[in-house]
């Protein structure tokens, strides 16, 4: 399944109704084919350029310039350690080298049976709490090596399941406008006076 | 207590004004029944009781910069639409993805409330007629507790339609982002709300307050400078610029990481807190770790000239650090002890923007990347007498003309002031070259140390007749 399933169109329909162009839901529409299969497939590409009146290749050109949208396959958990000044200076190398030997990969590969992708990661706005890193962009501050291998052993044996959920998942919690409460939205062209609480 | 568990780094020791931070100390601070009880949308009642005119020229007053990095008064910045264009939008730049700062994220993860009404405000005083919550997509807690906040908001008659029973009606659609830093630069925030790759737009026109998203005028702003709004209207333009100097009025929250020994996200006074205080102040990072001596810091996250112990009595004030060669931007602290690398130290900021450019200018395309390579072999130690020049002319391709680099008495070199020419349209190719020239113009030696004199192969340049 790589087109968007019912329940995802429906929600779809729902982020592109914020919107006053559609094509501004491109890249909420792109995490959800994300949430739903893992990673983006080309169906996936299609299915969102159809939905905001865009063609495949606006689509994917949107798709490839950013970080988070994976167009293959990628673990279960993207380990994402962070290796910008602050938590360089802090060990985050060393992380990384302990993170490769633990997993048995490199960094940009991912584990065997298919539990782990592990990537070196530009700064995640946690500096303070040098070296951090992320799994599935849920975060851990402050981490020793000794503390990475018990993470990810938790992480393998499904301990954390409740706090991390599968890779593709970002937030839990969606917003969702009451109709009741809802302003709508206009085309941008179809405006042409002020908002009524300037001129009162 | 001074910190908190549930606001990692947040550090509110001392007995300095809390006008962003107050519900930190609040494990359920970001609830709305907490926002609520706490004094919460008590601004937006403040801001509805006055007419949108009037609000906006508090703002103006208060001389409330922007917090993002380039520091421009959102008062002015609300004003340079132009007249009678509608609609008009407010963008939140919540993309905070600068090396070393940490502050909006926590604004998100907790006070979400606090960074809705400042929104609510600034619509209202400029006539924004929906807003769009930009938050960057690594940050999945931050977009959790904001979606939940909006959530109960919308519900408690916060957000939408005639908004506490008055004529102000305004939706705010929480947008993910999906990871890439050029997108804080807000043209292109503003390209990538509308779908495409977030590539900075060509300017003229300077300001997406003249035309922005969907090519209407539109406001961007910080999420921290946001923040600052409610506070602003329960209180007064004058209670505002009572705290901090003329020129830096106010609070800021600026992270401090690195080499020292209490590592933090603090609200300090604008304007007056120097580096001395923050980097050994007792209520600060009280010091450099294990005792060392400070060798030198980064004074406004990955894109600012590196300052060294020289600069330490500098106050937190835009103009002067600016005159001594480098800029406040976005509040973040790199510290770097006796035992740092510098090489390797630099590498890491050169290698961020390397992977961060966008690709649109040639100069950062091709610049920040050929910087990286040659940085790297210098790091490793494999680089030739040559690089060192080969990164300055780089540099000039990028940024022709002076270069702005703090004054050293070892070295004795005197300051070279912001700002800098530049080819690029946004600041990351700048950004990319900063932390190279600091390196190499501060540390030079420490380059040279590193470098392997090879002999290098004669050219003849004449006939080669000549050679046989």
């Amino acid at each position: 399944m790589s087109r968007l399933n019912d329940a995802n169109q429906v929600l779809a329909k729902e982020i592109i109704g914020r919107y006053p162009k559609a094509r501004s839901a491109t890249i909420p529409l792109l995490h959800v084919a994300q949430q739903q299969d893992g990673y983006i497939t080309n169906e996936a590409i299609a299915h969102v350029a159809e939905l905001v009146g865009a063609t495949s290749a606006e689509v994917f050109g949107t798709c490839t310039f950013y970080e988070m949208f994976k167009m293959q396959p990628v673990g279960k958990y993207l380990i994402n350690i962070c290796t910008t000044m602050s938590c360089a200076l802090l060990g985050a190398e060393e992380l990384v080298e302990h993170a490769e030997q633990h997993l048995g990969i490199k960094t940009g590969g991912t584990t065997p049976d298919g539990l782990f992708t592990l990537e070196r990661a530009e700064c995640q706005a946690a500096c303070t709490e040098a070296p951090c890193l992320q799994a599935n962009y849920r975060f851990r501050y402050r981490v020793t090596p000794a503390q990475l291998g018990e993470f990810l052993d938790d992480l393998g044996e499904g301990r954390l399941d409740a706090e991390i959920p599968p890779h593709g998942v970002v937030a839990r919690v969606r917003q969702s406008i009451p109709v009741d409460r809802a302003v709508g939205v206009v085309a941008p062209d179809d405006v042409h006076e002020a908002p009524v609480w300037m001129s009162a | 207590m001074s910190s908190y568990t549930w606001a990692p780094g947040y550090i509110d020791d001392g007995d300095r004004p809390q006008i962003v931070t107050s519900r930190f100390q609040y494990e359920d601070g970001h609830t709305l029944e907490r926002f609520l009880a706490t004094g919460g949308y008590a601004g937006l009642k403040a801001a509805l009781a006055r007419t949108p005119a009037q609000v906006h020229d508090e703002v103006k007053a208060a001389t409330v910069l922007g917090r993002g990095g380039a520091g421009f008064p959102a008062g002015t910045k609300w004003g340079l639409t132009p007249t009678e264009v509608w609609p008009r939008y407010l963008v939140v730049n919540g993309d905070e993805s600068e090396p070393g700062t940490y502050k909006d994220r926590l604004l998100m993860e907790r006070d979400p409330h606090q960074l809705i009404e400042g929104c609510l405000i600034a619509c209202y005083a400029a006539g924004l007629s929906q807003c769009f919550l930009y938050i960057r997509g690594e940050m999945a807690l931050a977009q959790e507790r904001v979606a939940t906040a909006l959530n109960d908001a919308y519900a408690a008659g916060y957000i939408g339609r005639n908004i506490l029973r008055s004529n102000f009606s305004v939706d705010i659609v929480l947008h993910w982002g999906a990871g890439a830093y050029v997108v804080g630069e807000e043209t292109a925030l503003i390209e990538s709300l509308e779908g495409n790759r977030g590539m900075p737009r060509l300017k003229p026109p300077y300001f997406p307050a003249a035309i922005g998203l969907y090519g209407k005028p539109t406001i961007v702003n910080n999420v921290e400078t946001l923040a600052n709004l409610p506070w602003l209207l329960t209180h007064s333009a004058a209670d505002y610029t009572a705290i901090g100097t003329a020129t830096s009025p106010g609070t800021r929250m600026v992270a401090v990481s690195g080499h020292v020994k209490r590592p933090g996200v603090f609200e300090i006074v604008n304007g007056t807190t120097t580096f001395r205080d923050l980097l050994y102040g007792d209520e600060f990072c009280q010091g450099i770790r294990n005792g060392n001596e400070l060798k030198a810091f980064v004074p406004g996250g990955g894109s600012a000239p590196w300052f060294l112990p020289d600069q330490l009595d500098l106050p937190f004030e835009a103009k002067l650090v600016g005159a001594a060669g480098s800029m406040l931007g976005s509040g973040a602290v790199m510290v770097m002890d006796e035992t740092t690398d510098i090489p390797k130290a630099a590498l890491t900021l050169t290698r961020f923007y390397a992977h961060e450019s966008c690709g649109k200018c040639v100069p950062c395309r091709e610049g920040a990347t050929w910087l990286e390579r040659i940085m790297e072999r210098l790091a490793d130690g494999h680089g030739t007498e040559t690089d060192l020049e080969q990164l300055f002319e780089i540099g000039q391709t990028i940024c022709p003309g002076p270069f702005p680099h703090a004054a050293s008495e070892r070295l004795g070199i005197e300051a070279a002031p912001f700002p800098f020419k530049m080819t690029t349209i946004c600041y990351v190719g700048p950004s990319a070259y900063t932390s190279v020239h600091s390196a190499v113009t501060l540390f030079r030696s420490e380059f040279e140390a590193k470098i392997v004199k090879r002999k290098l192969i004669p050219v003849s340049v004449g006939a080669i007749d000549d050679q046989h």
